[in-house]
């Protein structure tokens, strides 16, 4: 349990030291959805009802950004051989690195969509459900992201192949997700979408570790 | 009182390869391009599995990667595995931490206690190299598993590992080592490794 804690801080320095890429996702996602009202026209009502769709896509991309970066820097360098002999189990390993994605890349997210939903006109009373939604999908996007990144870890082409192995396993999220605050914004029952993104978070969280444990040592072979 | 046997086949790379070596020994595994030394240490980190034979570690089987295992190996590939943007301590934080080891004796082991606070992308390939070595000294592992360990360093250095290896030694641990120059290790054994010529009887 130390072990993880460990290398959970050490996840937190590194990107700490490359901040610009955390800034360039934040970035990436602010830039996106300020560019819908842009092109959809400005009309208030209308912003209110496309704006949980967007920003659950917008999140989900950006956060998509730097997903590939978490483990393919420890493959090429050589620190994942020197990372799976510390003593942690491969999918302890992989764990850790999805929390340290989610608290680097989620939570700056989650902090950068408050200002982005006021924007699109949500109102207040909304914005705590639309967080603790958000808060759910970036970690199941961390979970399932990190398990595609492992399974193509060292494969040629793996840019390629990491977004179709992640979109599909994604959408079931993005659907419940959007649906929750779009339910809350028409005054209907939000608690079954609500209940079914946790859902998909309870089994993302114990499989994708495993999944990506195994592909982890595989790529060391 | 350690053991390592190995005797396996590997397709293509490794064919029938056997040796075995006790506390306080040496190995270095000599050999071309391509003859399967890298891969040997793989096997032998438990990295990889093998494809026929067996590797005991006191007559315990070795099948694949396992905690306890893990936890007798110091491993050194022929990268450094350091982060540019960290610096020389802070790369070599975690194994420290992990082991509740003393960080700055092992820098001083391998002389780079001034370089401490600066980043690695700054340091000599050798310097880089000495921050590698230090991350093994900071893992209390019974087997050293080196991958050319001397690359880039002066010979002033290498002496100087010669010493490191030999104390190691005396305290009843184990090195493996790849190398293609020579390396200042006393009573070492010598395994000479060839490509194999043809898959017939590998398996």
């Amino acid at each position: 349990m130390r072990i993880f804690f460990l290398f959970i801080r050490r996840e937190i320095q590194l990107s700490l030291r490359y901040s610009t890429d955390s800034l360039g996702t934040i970035l990436f996602f602010i830039l996106t959805a300020s560019l819908f009202p842009l092109a959809l026209g400005p009309e208030p009502q209308l912003l209110r009802q496309i704006a949980p769709g967007i920003l659950w896509v917008c999140v989900l991309l950006a956060a998509l950004l730097p997903i590939e970066r978490l483990f393919n820097h420890e493959y090429e360098d050589g620190s994942l051989e020197q990372l799976l002999l510390l003593g942690l189990p491969p999918y302890g390993l992989a764990l850790a690195k999805m929390v340290g994605h989610w608290l680097t890349t989620g939570i700056p997210l989650l902090i950068a969509s408050i200002p982005l939903a006021l924007m699109f006109n949500f109102p207040y009373h909304a914005i705590p459900l639309f967080i603790l939604s958000l808060m759910v999908g970036t970690a199941c996007l961390s979970l399932l992201g990190g398990m595609a990144t492992c399974i193509a870890l060292g494969a040629r082409r793996n840019a390629f192949l990491l977004p179709l192995l992640t979109f599909p396993l994604l959408t079931p999220v993005l659907i419940f997700g959007a649906m929750i605050t779009d339910a809350q914004l028409h005054a209907l029952n939000y608690m079954p979408h609500l209940q079914l993104l946790g859902a998909c978070f309870a089994l993302a969280l114990p499989l994708c570790p495993f999944v990506a444990g195994a592909g982890l040592k595989l790529a060391a072979e | 009182m350690t053991n390592i046997s190995a005797f396996r086949g590997e397709k293509l790379v490794l064919k029938k390869v056997n040796f075995s070596l006790s506390s306080g020994e040496s190995l270095i595994i000599k050999g071309p391009n391509g003859a399967g030394k890298s891969t040997l240490l793989r096997l032998l980190a438990g990295l990889r599995s093998v494809d026929a034979g067996q590797i005991t570690w006191n007559n315990q089987n070795i099948a694949e990667y396992s905690y306890e295992h893990s936890q007798n190996i110091a491993w050194l590939s022929h990268q450094d595995s350091l982060k540019p943007a960290l610096t020389v301590k802070e790369n070599l934080q975690l194994t420290s931490q992990i082991y509740k080891t003393d960080l700055y004796a092992a820098l001083k082991t391998v002389n780079l206690t001034h370089m401490a606070d600066i980043p690695t992308r700054m340091l000599s390939a050798g310097q880089k190299r000495r921050t590698a070595l230090a991350r093994i000294l900071l893992k209390p592992a019974q087997l050293w598993l080196l991958d050319e360990p001397s690359v880039g360093l002066d010979q002033e250095t290498i002496q100087q590992l010669g010493c490191i290896f030999e104390n190691f030694n005396q305290q009843g641990g184990m090195i493996i080592t790849t190398t293609h120059v020579p390396l200042p290790l006393q009573n070492s054994k010598v395994l000479h490794l060839t490509p194999p010529t043809s898959m017939a009887s590998a398996l």
